[in-house]
């Protein structure tokens, strides 16, 4: 019997947005899944060693992960994103993994596509494109594109329905600000969850909206934003407003992005206690926690009063 | 209301915006104040924490000027991050209590010709399409022979016999352009100081030093955040090559940049955003032609750039090339960069 591709896929990035998708897809079409472990010290250290020291902390910890996959499958899956159509741009750095990855390891094989909405490269055309290198059927391609699809979206409706739920409850509501690559990563945004999970506080998060819904209510705050990510984090901000006590703005060292975002956000919004953190390598959980404890008492002080 | 106009910095090229905006518009324009030590001051004051430096940089000289008394500001610089900048700083000048009118010519990241004709008419309403086209094509063209006259001077001014001779002419030069000028005086203008520039005596070596300059664009074009850095390389004795100038920005990157991703289809696959295709191109370039040197410069945190330095370590370690990094921000000291390009030139030199 030939043995099935091995498919190396790092925790990291692009993968909190669509690892359902990608999971589903490549069982569907006969290949085998190598996710990289949870993010660790290690891998962080891995990641440190080669990237470039100005770029952001998330991409550092994946090139991590890169490097914990590469003797270890025989390809690995790195899309290339540009853009999902107009004024839905991307943060510049998916616009050059693949190639940093490509130089650093020059004897990698690698899996990718490219989704570049303007210049016609869509997202089922090239993921069609991209299964057939692994199976040559067709319709069983595109068959595991719908299916995946179609699995990827239950998740999400359940995921959204899930914060419906929190969203019904009376305790004090924090909405977080993150891109999911630092809210659900082990070693980034863990920690605070927990953190305010102890402190019996419920977390909204801003990726569990609908998508759509969460890209027009980021409307109210700036006509000329053309960052897709920052769209649905700060939509989500407009979205809630009425219903959450405290944004936290989670942004990691030195995220491009969210230093104009954010920084623009906490100017614009004057009702809604706001604090911004913003994580770094060294990861000083002490200090972060005292910041955390003092916002969430003044925003329950402030909830008393009303 | 009487509207005063103006703009940030962008290297020499000033007189140009000002050329356009004073006759296409016929408002006044306030040139901010050159930009000095005190203006990073004030704009990184107001800054958020990691933002790149150019934004620094255009916040100081808004600030500057407003001080002057402007009282209508535009931002039409795009490409990565660039294009956001306007929103967030129309907010803070807003919140330091100043009153002003802002136009942003960016929709979607890239300067938008449509919302530029908008911003002419609200200015002036009896100006028309055919004068605003006009001025424009006029700027164009000054560009073009500001940059072509540029790269002349980055080629020859190490070599130059009698020391100062270029940058006095090309102060000389720029300011002839502040003249009221049509199309035809512009064209006469250029051939009558391109004569100028080549009688100036040079004495070039065959083996003088060659260092191709790559990077972000504006830490490139705009001398300041740079620290001058370009001038002093000349002034050491080095023949200059710079690409990355508003002429490549605005008519060579749509033209080129496909060929240039393909010629350089061993390291790169896909545009990596920005300038940072031009900068792989030409330290490929730079290695293959056999240049001595290639100075990457950037303000700090560029992502684009970010992308392109792994892929051009790799060429500078493949060709054997040597390669300097230079990252500037706001609280750079001039000292220490001037240490590091002594020492880049000494090494050069040696090999």
């Amino acid at each position: 019997m030939k043995r099935k591709v091995r498919i190396g896929i790092p925790r990291a990035l692009l993968y909190y947005r669509r690892n359902i998708f990608w999971k589903s897809f490549f069982e569907e079409i006969g290949a085998n899944v190598v996710l990289s472990p949870i993010t660790n010290r290690d891998i962080i250290e891995r990641g440190k060693k080669y990237s470039v020291d100005e770029s952001c902390l998330p991409s550092k910890i994946y090139l991590g992960h890169i490097s914990y996959l590469v003797d270890k499958c025989d390809y690995i899956l790195i899309p290339r994103v540009s853009n999902y159509g107009r004024k839905k741009r991307v943060c510049m750095k998916f616009y050059g993994l693949l190639d940093n990855v490509s130089n650093m390891y020059p004897e990698v094989k690698i899996l990718s596509y490219n989704i570049d909405y303007l210049k016609g490269h869509f997202d089922f055309l090239e993921m069609v494109k991209l299964g057939l290198k692994i199976n040559k059927n067709i319709v069983r391609v595109i068959w595991a594109y719908f299916s995946s699809k179609r699995k990827e979206k239950r998740h999400r409706i359940s995921l959204i329905n899930e914060q419906i739920n929190v969203l019904k409850s009376n305790k004090l509501k924090i909405l977080i600000v993150a891109h999911p690559y630092v809210i659900y990563d082990e070693y980034l945004g863990k920690d605070i969850v927990n953190y305010l999970k102890e402190m019996e506080v419920q977390i909204l998060y801003s990726d569990r909206l609908s998508r759509k819904e969460a890209i027009s209510y980021s409307s109210d705050f700036s006509k000329t934003l053309y960052w897709l990510y920052a769209k649905e984090n700060i939509g989500s901000v407009f979205y809630y407003k009425e219903a959450i006590d405290g944004i936290i703005f989670l942004s990691s060292f030195p995220c491009g992005i969210d230093s104009l975002v954010n920084e623009l956000a906490i100017r614009k919004i004057n009702n809604i206690p706001s604090i911004n953190i913003i994580l770094d390598e060294t990861n000083a959980l002490a200090g972060l926690h005292t910041r955390l404890e003092s916002f969430i008492d003044i925003i329950k002080a402030r909830r008393e009063n009303e | 209301m009487n509207r005063i106009v103006s703009f940030p910095h962008l290297g020499n090229y000033s007189v140009v915006f000002d050329y356009f905006l004073s006759n296409a518009l016929k408002c006044n324009v306030i040139v901010p104040p050159a930009t000095t030590k005190k203006t990073i001051e004030l704009g990184s004051k107001y800054s958020p924490d990691f933002v790149c430096v150019p934004f620094k940089y255009n916040l100081g000289n808004y600030i500057e000027a407003l001080n002057k008394g402007a009282n209508v500001l535009i931002q039409g610089g795009g490409g990565c991050r660039y294009g956001y900048y306007a929103e967030l700083q129309e907010k803070i000048l807003h919140d330091l209590g100043y009153d002003f009118e802002f136009y942003n010519l960016i929709v979607d990241n890239h300067i938008s010709l449509k919302k530029g004709y908008k911003f002419c008419k609200k200015i002036n309403p009896k100006t028309n399409i055919f004068k605003c086209g006009y001025y424009l094509i006029n700027s164009l063209f000054m560009i073009f022979y500001i940059d072509k006259i540029e790269r002349y001077i980055r080629k020859n001014m190490g070599f130059e016999v009698n020391k100062g001779e270029f940058e006095k002419l090309e102060v000389e030069y720029l300011s002839s352009f502040y003249k009221r000028d049509g199309l035809g005086k512009i064209i006469r203008n250029y051939f009558k100081y391109k004569k100028k520039f080549k009688s100036i005596l040079i004495r070039k070596d065959d083996n003088h030093l060659r260092v191709m300059l790559v990077g972000e664009l504006y830490s490139l074009i705009d001398f300041n955040t740079s620290y001058n850095t370009e001038r002093k390389l000349i002034k050491m004795g080095v023949e200059v090559y710079r690409e990355t100038d508003l002429t490549y920005l605005l008519i060579g990157k749509k033209l080129r940049l496909r060929r240039m991703i393909k010629k350089s289809k061993n390291y790169i696959k896909y545009n990596l955003g920005a300038d940072a295709s031009l900068s792989v191109f030409n330290s490929l370039k730079a290695a293959k032609e056999k240049y001595d040197g290639i100075i990457h410069m950037k303000s700090f945190g560029c992502i684009p750039e970010i992308n392109a330095i792994n892929i051009m370590k790799r060429i500078s370690n493949e060709y054997g090339i040597p390669l300097m990094e230079l990252s500037f921000d706001a609280e750079d000291n001039e000292v220490g960069i001037d240490t590091r390009l002594e020492a880049f030139y000494d090494m050069i030199e040696e090999r």
